[in-house]
């Protein structure tokens, strides 16, 4: 509940908040505290074991619960037979009808089906659920049920087949198709004088959060529903909750467990699951069911990045400067539309990359195949359609007879240029310099020549290894795209008890980025607290506002804003009404005004609400405009060592250079873009998931899906540079997917400079580099 | 006919026996003594087929992972789950100050895989480190911050090389 007199909407920087702001806290504790390298709140609960995630809780009662999935790529649900054998009466059974609301995942359609019915669209679609006490006659049960399917006749597999209407999942195949149009494509093409064109694709990437997707679902003492569980976005799990239910918001709680890892793969799976474990405890009338994947089930079901396919035209004038970029991108969505047309807007606006080009086109599609739905994953469109503009950049470059790195100078954009959408840059961008602190960290003009000259005395002495160095330049757009944080309205809360410890309320999720430690350093600065003071509430949609998904690199930026201005806020009331002086309180002093307030007053809190600054604007029907608040621009150098006889590429170095506003906390910004390289890593060389005949994870286990190890990943040298320039508290920007987008081009582009080849997509298996090897022979032997 | 021999462990320190029941079927999983039956939660089930490390606990000092290992293999050993750390362990610290776990889920298993490296190397090389690692994957950190805190606990160097600029 806010203080009426205070709570309330406030803009950045509006009067009302600055007049909260005051003379800023002086304690000696908090000064420095935005910037300051404090150890994460979370650390010694998860280092000691003794966090608890939702696999470790047990409740009295307990019920375990399991999926019956389909097998067909699509068709139509005949029957469902229970076998003989087993003592059915004993175990709680749900369909399809005993979904008491709307049997349908509440994200932008409602096409998805909590469990389907009749017709269905993929393998692994979700039919039947099972509870039981006992977990190895569950597993008995589910091999006892057969499922009788019609298969649909011409499933689709490919991105080529579902333009193609080889078979039809959804009239049309395609879920949205976005153009973005500036300037005069033909004029442009007239005008150019140098050309590449290039089809590039990027291959499903799956999250391998080591914590599988869990839930716990039971009804309380009160008769509310409570689901607790692994999850990024409670309130999106609310929604799916009461539209399956058909309950209102007040009699089901969404609460957020110690999260093992999300990177997307919790956004929008969690409210399948939820609603899932809802059921059965519904139909057990209440009692606790726990539903935990294991990690094949987890790897078959879930959503992966998309696959994507890319044509690029590109040219230039022989001076290298662009004039004119057309670009067909294209993402393979899966059976159901889930967050594909949001996950396609920001591809489809970071195709253009990070360069100035007047004439421009770029289309985007999203189409349906036969594979479960593809969802968020770091980076959210852009590391596939940034691949693609990098991997078309260096194309033309070639072309151009220029090096990579002339053609990037000459186009970059530089404060006062207009990006492809419409936005103007600001003052404060100095790409120029992010670039040049990578060159000189990685050492890149000295290696490439270094590396040519190894590579071409290797040749001649016929020796294996080869050498090779890439560069990625590129910025990411951070928090909702477009208008997408005007509609949310984020909200969150400060509140302070009669000891003068203070609490965040928001549904921001922890899940290892960070979140809670960042936030509370927000807080405790604003509030001149030192950081013991303050902490995050448990994350419970029945005492957190909605602070919006823990998504799109927001939660620093967008939410740390929020709370900075509730801190600031709260901090006004105390000197108004409780005697805080002004000026040089410390906590002790703090704990005072907070216990003389709560004297008189029920509780101590204060609210406010986002609201984007007023020059971001965007007109998505036309895809023009300022599309986020604030950009993080980036360059990496990739080096890598192949090894012909093996064709195995061995990165053998990584240097990540970024300017992200005001680093918050330099250990937990550091941790995000090492974590985040090595993804992108895992993305580039190491990552395939190989599809079965029936359109799902053929290789869905740890044992043949390989991520990166110790031994695969050398250290990653992190540079931050910080310019004032972002929305968040003290210019901070959001920095979480940047790090996904580099190095997929980067390592492409240092893989073909080793080789001499063109490798045109991802991931770059041992096979690819033979089979590129070989085109590449038969060329020069022509 | 031949009994079923008695079969006794000790498990972070308390003796745990076929005799008293504290042990149930030979076949158990390590992995389920310890979550199911001992309530012990700090060891992680991340892929139940030893190749994540998320279960990886000490069996006389050696790195093992729980998932594949029945307790009745387990007579006479001594087993070391992060339970049965001491709480004020230079690595609980280093990990801590480096920034090192994130999520988390990996850590409990990653503390395990460094106190058996540090154990038998006290003085490890960077690539001492990652070799000693390599069968625990972390999806969060990208390992850099595991490197340091392992090489900080081992040289009880300072906070120094943490802050990644």
């Amino acid at each position: 509940m806010p203080v009426p007199d205070v709570a309330g909407s406030v803009a950045p920087g509006t009067a009302a908040a600055a007049v909260a702001g005051g003379a800023s806290p002086s304690s000696r504790a908090a000064r420095g505290l935005l910037g300051a390298a404090v150890a994460r709140k979370d650390g010694p609960a998860k280092i000691l074991g003794e966090a608890r995630y939702v696999d470790d809780l047990v409740l009295p009662g307990m019920l375990h619960g399991a999926t019956v999935r389909t097998r067909a790529a699509g068709g139509i649900l005949e029957r469902i037979e229970f076998g003989s054998g087993i003592d059915w009466d004993s175990f709680v059974v749900v369909t399809a009808a005993d979904v008491p609301g709307i049997n349908a995942t509440q994200m932008i359609e409602q096409d998805q089906p909590v469990l389907a019915e009749h017709r269905f669209r993929h393998a692994g679609e979700p039919v039947l659920l099972l509870a039981h006490a006992d977990r190895g006659l569950l597993r008995e049960a589910v091999e006892a049920v057969t499922l009788h399917e019609r298969a649909d006749p011409s499933p689709v597999f490919s991105i080529d087949d579902a333009l193609a209407l080889r078979g039809e999942v959804v009239p049309g195949n395609v879920y949205r198709d976005y153009l973005m149009s500036r300037g005069d494509l033909a004029a442009g093409e007239a005008a150019a004088e140098v050309f590449f064109e290039g089809r590039f694709e990027t291959g499903a990437q799956e999250h391998v959060y080591i914590e599988p997707q869990g839930m716990i679902a039971y009804v309380d003492a009160a008769g509310v529903l409570v689901v607790e569980g692994s999850l990024q976005c409670p309130y999106y799990v609310l929604g799916t909750l009461t539209a399956v239910t058909g309950r209102d918001a007040g009699s089901v709680r969404v609460v957020h467990c110690t999260t093992g890892g999300g990177f997307g793969g919790k956004e929008d799976y969690p409210s399948q699951l939820a609603a899932h474990a809802a059921l059965l405890t519904l139909k057990a009338g209440g009692r606790p069911v726990k539903l935990v994947y294991d990690r094949a089930e987890d790897m078959l079901a879930t959503p992966k990045r998309h696959p994507s396919r890319t044509l690029v035209r590109i040219g230039a004038g022989r001076d290298g400067r662009l004039c004119f970029l057309d670009v067909d991108f294209v993402l393979d969505g899966g059976a159901y539309t889930t967050l594909s047309p949001v996950v396609l807007s920001r591809g489809v606006i970071h195709a253009p990359g990070a360069y100035a080009c007047a004439n421009a086109r770029v289309r985007g599609r999203a189409v349906a195949t036969s594979h479960p739905p593809n969802g968020a994953f770091r980076g959210f469109g852009a590391p596939q359609s940034i691949f693609a503009i990098e991997q078309a950049m260096d194309g033309l470059a070639e072309a151009l007879g220029m090096s990579p790195l002339e053609l990037r100078r000459m186009n970059m954009l530089r404060p006062g240029d207009r990006s492809v959408p419409g936005q103007t840059i600001d003052a404060t961008t100095d790409f120029d310099a992010v670039l040049d602190q990578a060159l000189h960290e990685s050492g890149y003009l000295e290696k490439r020549d270094a590396f040519a000259e190894f590579n071409a005395a290797n040749a001649a002495a016929g020796r294996p290894l080869r050498r090779g160095i890439g560069l990625a330049t590129f910025h990411h757009g951070a928090g909702f795209t477009g208008n997408g944080e005007v509609v949310l309205a984020s909200e969150a809360r400060v509140r302070a008890n009669v000891d003068g410890c203070v609490e965040v309320v928001a549904s921001s999720s922890e899940m290892g980025q960070g979140s809670t430690t960042t936030l509370c350093q927000i807080v405790a600065s604003a509030l001149g607290l030192p950081l013991e003071r303050v902490s995050q509430a448990p994350v419970d949609t029945h005492d957190v506002p909605d602070s919006g998904p823990t998504v799109a690199s927001r939660t620093c930026m967008v939410v740390g804003l929020i709370v900075e201005q509730a801190a600031r806020l709260l901090r006004a009331e105390l000197i108004q009404k409780a005697g805080l002086p002004a000026s040089g309180a410390d906590e002790h002093a703090f704990a005072a005004a907070c216990a003389r307030y709560l004297d008189g007053h029920p509780r101590l809190e204060a609210q406010a609400r986002y609201e984007p600054p007023a020059n971001v604007q965007w007109d998505e029907t036309v895809f023009e405009g300022s599309p986020y608040a604030s950009y993080a621009w980036a360059a990496y150098v990739a080096e890598v060592e192949i090894d012909l006889a093996t064709c195995e590429v061995a990165l053998s170095g990584f240097t990540a250079v970024q300017e992200v506003g005001k680093v918050v906390n330099p250990v937990i910004a550091a941790g995000q873009v090492e974590g985040g390289v090595v993804q992108g890593i895992g993305f580039a060389l190491f990552e395939k998931v190989a599809w079965g005949n029936t359109g799902t994870m053929a290789n869905n286990r740890l044992t043949n899906y390989i991520i990166p190890t110790t031994a695969d990943i050398p250290p990653v040298q992190v540079f931050f540079q910080e310019q004032p320039g972002g929305i968040g508290p003290a210019g901070a920007k959001g920095l979480g997917e940047l790090p996904m987008d580099g190095p997929g081009p980067a390592i492409l582009s240092a893989v073909n400079f080793a080789l001499g080849t063109r490798i045109s997509s991802l991931p770059v298996m041992p096979e690819d580099v033979m089979a590129a090897l070989s085109a590449h022979a038969l060329r020069v032997a022509a | 006919m031949i009994p079923a021999p008695d079969l006794a462990f000790t498990l972070n320190g308390r003796t745990v026996s076929t005799v008293d029941g504290s042990i149930g079927a030979p076949s158990m999983r390590l992995l389920d003594l310890l979550r199911l039956h001992a309530g012990q939660t700090g060891t992680k089930e991340g892929c139940g087929e030893g190749e994540c490390g998320a279960c990886a606990v000490l069996v006389d000092g050696e790195l093992v992972n729980s998932c594949l290992v029945p307790v009745g293999q387990l007579h006479g050993c001594t087993v070391t789950s992060i339970e049965g750390l001491p709480r004020v362990d230079p690595l609980v610290t280093a990990f801590a100050r480096a920034g090192a776990a994130q999520c988390g889920i990996c850590t409990p298993g990653m503390v395990l895989a460094a106190r058996a490296l540090l154990d038998r190397v006290p003085q490890p090389t960077l690539d001492d480190v990652r070799e000693a690692l390599a069968g625990n994957l972390c999806r969060c950190t990208g390992y850099a911050r595991i490197y340091t805190a392992v090489l900080d606990a081992a040289t009880d160097a300072g906070p120094g090389k943490a802050g990644g600029r």
